[in-house]
């Protein structure tokens, strides 16, 4: 294994800088892992071997002339739900295949422009419906700590590609913990910025409302250095937050929790987590306590009405923003089959029929009919209230403390197919991740250690109030220093090694 | 009523429309949809402009590609707000976009953003002139929604759907801003109604260029208008089914429409049986209407708000800015422009009527009389116009150009007669009328010798015509002025020629 794959990306951009390495070397050092263990874990669905490297020696040339920045000439994977100009776009489904879009999301454009090469898309649960990545239409990712399990969902394939150290950095988007959970699940960190922080234009919408993408990484820093990169105002996204972001890499610097008030949130926790979480967790709430921190319990009330009014709203606007896919104007097309000429309205069908897979069409079904006529204020009407109740409970939790934390996920990653045929045990592993995308308020996860039972990674999440994202990074940051101090160094040190394919 | 007759699925039972009212009052509803004439789509970028090739005027917001997200265009919400004030609607203090869910090719999304239950506008009313008496019609509400985009059915004999063997969508038209402004039951009209219907889209076409929002042409579809009829056995009475007739696109079109409406549901409720709540098409080239979709085959539309676009909050200041730059409502114009030109109500009625109002104030304006520029609009053009199937302001003269024929009638350069070649000219394409009467040679013959010449040579070949005259039979002049125009080939005074024969006989 090259050194350069195990370099984090602040690390990296170091290297670069001094001359010592050039993003082409990094860049070819990425692709050479990819090459190596992806068909063991899976995590591409499109690696993009000439684009990345024609990019690295553009961005080696704009070094040379002179230019600087944060990540120039930083490898990165992006999550195959954002369209990249030339490049195909699935959102893991089979509706998709083929497609290459003709424009380039606002993210991927920020990417382009801040000089850092494009390894590839990552894997996915279709249209990022799923917590496991095993309802891609392409297969699943496996996670590189055992590969018998799911890396997460839906970005299974961006956190499996940082942990196997096939991409110092990847792009998640998070509608109900697609970021953080898998985060929590391979030991990264991924984060969710406030919604409206990071441009939707060109993120293929799941459930406009929630969705929102954001860094993953393996350090707080890492992803504050690309949360950098990526956020800011869009004029192609109406709702994008126009301020002036603060730097979270100078958040990250800092790590400075002295003082800090800490709420722990009753209803994220306990029953229904799993043991090895638990402990975890409580050891990551005493080094707050030690490092200062003024930890209390707050209680969100309504936090356990999330999971069901987050089922009521996402496959609501799923079902809507679904309804593009109709073999019209690209992607897949299938003919019907016993009918002579076909309608527009047969060729829809059949092609939806054959094109999207089983969770999909379960969630358009459910949004259909929670939006139906009669049903919509009992279903949807009533999930947006509890919608607004959640906000409320942070507001509350808000006045109280400065940051909120919680177990990431319930549990460490289960075994592939273990929940596939059990919908509601999949959902489940959302549970803590959700409120936080119903509120639009930002999250990010960190590795909180390995349970005790399997030795798998376990992950604990920080909560802000919307807008302070940076406040998340002050956190992460100085937590992340304190649990490394305690394990001796970076939990993935202790990951086994994966074989390279023969 | 041949052509009915072979669609004999679709023909219906009429009773005479006269008989239908006498046992039925009508109500009525009319929603009209104007496509604004805004630079750029309602949610993008992407030019407005009608009759580019197909496909050209596109991007991956109006065709829908995936992750391509709408930004509201806040020339068109300008427009919305000035088309509700001008309507006396109370403009939202804050109001959202709603997704319309359905399937159809020719929808990029397969749902349209549209307003719902938060229109821009609502509760309105304009005083409109039917006939010389004055109605009052309330409004419901004006919304903002986007265009869909346009199916071409290739292969079938009628271009509908139906016997095509394939069909082609332009996505130019998608995303375009529409306004559609719904009017409250239209009640009391009476045998009025399709007057009234016709008077409405008339007067909100008129209402809607003074604002400069739209161009409002009918035949390319940016006003387009649905007919809402109900009847109900007498005025006191709850409101009966309605049918409603989709896309009726000409001021004509909305007039018969009405009355095959009141005829085809008259016969129906006196024959015992009910009306159908149900979607009509109206068909331009037969005068009839028939069925689409009924009610029970309705579509849920499934509608929630657009969580891609951010409620709409114009501010109290930014209304009234908008109210004062309001034009003068069409009512009072009116009045100030009889009182102007002193039309009585009659002559005033046919230049509206005609749709020349504006054409006539602009002629005006170049110089002409409002006698001569309402002559010229309303006779010789209006014929033009007629016969080329166009409306008077697409005839290819300009209010200037009309006002320049009259000066050079005015100037004795041209007769009536010579004008109406000079206009001819114009609209040829020949140039301004100065350059028609150069290059077609039609300037009166102003040289008395030649003149005189002429006059002598005509008493010479009618002696006895000459010789009624000197004997006091000045109307056989007539005659002589014939002659003298026939040989100047029309090109000379004939009020000159009278006086020239009449001095050369005494």
């Amino acid at each position: 294994m090259s050194d350069l794959t195990r370099m984090s990306a602040v690390a990296l951009a170091a290297a670069l800088r001094g001359g010592n390495v050039s993003s082409v070397e990094v860049t070819r050092a990425h692709l050479d892992r990819i090459q190596a263990i992806d068909p063991a874990v899976h995590a591409f669905l499109h690696v993009d071997v000439d684009g990345a490297l024609e990019q690295a020696a553009a961005a080696d040339e704009r070094r040379a002339a002179g230019e600087e920045g944060a990540l120039l000439g930083v490898p990165i994977a992006v999550k195959d739900i954002l369209v990249t100009r030339g490049m195909p776009t699935t959102c893991g489904s089979k509706i998709l295949h083929g497609w290459v879009p003709p424009y380039d999301a606002t993210i991927v454009t920020s990417l382009r422009a801040a000089g850092m090469p494009l390894l590839g898309k990552t894997n996915m649960d279709e249209f990022a419906m799923g917590s496991s990545t095993e309802h891609s239409a392409y297969g699943p990712t496996r996670n590189p700590w055992d590969l018998d399990r799911i890396p997460g969902g839906s970005g299974g394939g961006s956190s499996a590609a940082v942990t196997a150290f096939e991409a110092p950095l990847a792009i998640g988007t998070d509608t109900g913990g697609s970021i953080r959970q898998p985060g929590a699940v391979t030991g990264t960190v991924g984060v969710k910025p406030t919604y409206g922080g990071v441009s939707r234009y060109g993120l293929v919408a799941l459930a406009s409302s929630l969705d929102q993408a954001g860094p993953v990484a393996r350090t707080v820093l890492d992803a504050a250095l690309l949360h950098d990169v990526i956020a800011g105002h869009d004029l192609m996204d109406s709702t994008s937050i126009d301020v002036q972001w603060p730097s979270m890499a100078a958040a990250a610097q800092v790590g400075d929790i002295d003082g800090l008030r800490v709420g722990v949130v009753k209803e994220l926790g306990g029953e229904g987590y799993q043991r090895g979480v638990r402990d975890r967790f409580g050891e990551a709430v005493r080094l707050l306590v030690d490092a200062g921190a003024d930890v209390v319990e707050v209680s969100c009330p309504h936090f356990e009405y999330a999971l069901a009014a987050y089922y009521l709203i996402l496959p609501s606007e799923a079902s809507s923003n679904l309804a593009k896919f109709d073999a019209m104007r690209y992607g897949l097309r299938v003919l019907p089959d016993d009918v002579a000429a076909p309608s527009a309205e047969q060729v829809m069908a059949a092609t939806r029929e054959a094109g999207f897979g089983d969770e999909v069409k379960r969630r358009i079904i459910l949004g259909t009919f929670a939006l139906s006529s009669g049903y919509y204020d009992a279903y949807y009407g009533q999930a947006q209230k509890v919608r607004t109740l959640i906000s409320r409970d942070f507001a509350t939790a808000f006045e109280q403390v400065d940051v909120l934390i919680s177990p990431t996920a319930p549990t460490t990653a289960f075994k592939i197919g273990e929940k596939l045929d059990d919908p509601l045990a999949m959902y489940l592993n959302d549970i803590a991740t959700i409120p936080a995308n119903l509120a639009g308020v930002p999250g990010l996860s960190l590795p909180s250690g390995l349970a005790d039972e399997d030795g798998l990674p376990t992950g604990v999440q920080i909560l802000a109030p919307a807008l302070e994202d940076a406040r998340l990074y002050r956190v992460g940051a100085a937590l992340e220093a304190m649990l490394h101090e305690r394990w001796g160094g970076p939990l993935l040190d202790s990951a086994p090694e994966l074989e390279a394919a023969a | 009523m041949t052509a009915v007759s072979t669609r004999s699925t679709n023909s219906a039972e009429l009773m005479p429309f006269d008989e239908a009212l006498s046992q039925f009052d009508p109500v009525l509803g009319l929603e009209v949809h104007v496509e604004l004439n805004t630079a750029s789509k309602m949610f993008c970028g992407c030019s407005t402009v009608f009759g580019r090739e197909p496909n050209t005027q596109t991007c991956p917001v109006c065709l829908g590609l995936p992750g391509a997200l709408p930004v509201l265009n806040a020339a068109a919400v300008e427009s919305a707000i000035r088309i509700g004030l001008a309507l006396n609607c109370d403009i939202a203090a804050e109001c959202r976009f709603a997704r319309k869910n359905y399937f159809y090719p020719d929808m990029p999304k397969n749902f349209q953003t549209s307003q719902y239950d938060e229109p821009i506008a609502v509760n309105g009313g304009v005083d409109i002139d039917v006939d010389g008496q004055p109605f009052r019609i309330g409004i419901e509400r004006a919304h903002m929604e986007e265009d869909t985009g346009k199916s071409l059915h290739v292969g079938g004999a009628t271009g509908r759907i139906h016997g095509a063997d394939h069909s082609l969508v332009d996505y130019n038209r998608a995303g375009i801003p529409l306004i559609e402004i719904v009017t409250k039951p239209i009640e009391g009209t009476g045998r009025l109604a399709p007057a009234v219907a016709r008077a409405y889209v008339g007067w909100l076409r008129e209402l809607l260029l003074g604002l400069g929002v739209s161009d409002v042409r009918m035949e390319q579809g940016s006003l387009r208008c649905d007919v809402n009829l109900s009847l109900r056995p007498d005025p006191g009475a709850p409101y009966g089914t309605r049918s409603e007739t989709k896309n009726v696109n000409s001021l004509r079109s909305v007039e018969r429409a009405v009355r095959y409406e009141v005829s085809r549901q008259a016969a129906r409720l006196a024959s015992g049986r009910r009306v159908v709540q149900e979607t009509r098409h109206w068909h331009e080239d037969t005068g009839v209407t028939t069925s689409g979709r009924s009610k029970e085959q309705a579509e849920d539309y499934r509608y929630f708000p657009e969580p891609d676009l951010v409620p709409i909050a114009p501010s109290v200041t930014e209304v009234e800015r908008l109210r004062a730059s309001l034009p003068e409502p069409p009512a009072v114009r009116r009045a100030r422009l009889q009182a102007d030109w002193g039309f009585s109500d009659l002559e005033m009625r046919d230049v509206v009527g005609a749709g020349a109002l504006l054409l006539v104030e602009q002629t005006v304006a170049a110089g002409a009389s409002p006698a001569a520029a309402k002559k010229w609009w309303l006779s010789e053009l209006a014929r033009r116009a007629n016969d080329a199937g166009v409306a008077l302001d697409e005839l290819a003269i300009t209010p200037e150009q009309v006002a320049a024929v009259q000066s050079l009638v005015d100037a004795g350069r041209v007769n009536d007669k010579l004008a109406r070649q000079v206009l001819d000219g114009v609209l040829a394409g020949e140039g301004s009328p100065e350059q028609v009467v150069i290059a077609r040679g039609l300037e009166v013959v102003s040289d008395e010798g030649q003149l005189s010449a002429a006059v002598e040579r005509a008493i010479e070949g009618n002696p006895d015509v000459a010789e009624k005259i000197r004997a006091g039979k000045v109307a056989a002049a007539g005659a002589l002025i014939g002659a003298v125009m026939k040989e100047m080939h029309g090109q000379a005074d004939a009020a000159r020629v009278r006086e020239l024969i009449l001095e050369k006989l005494n």
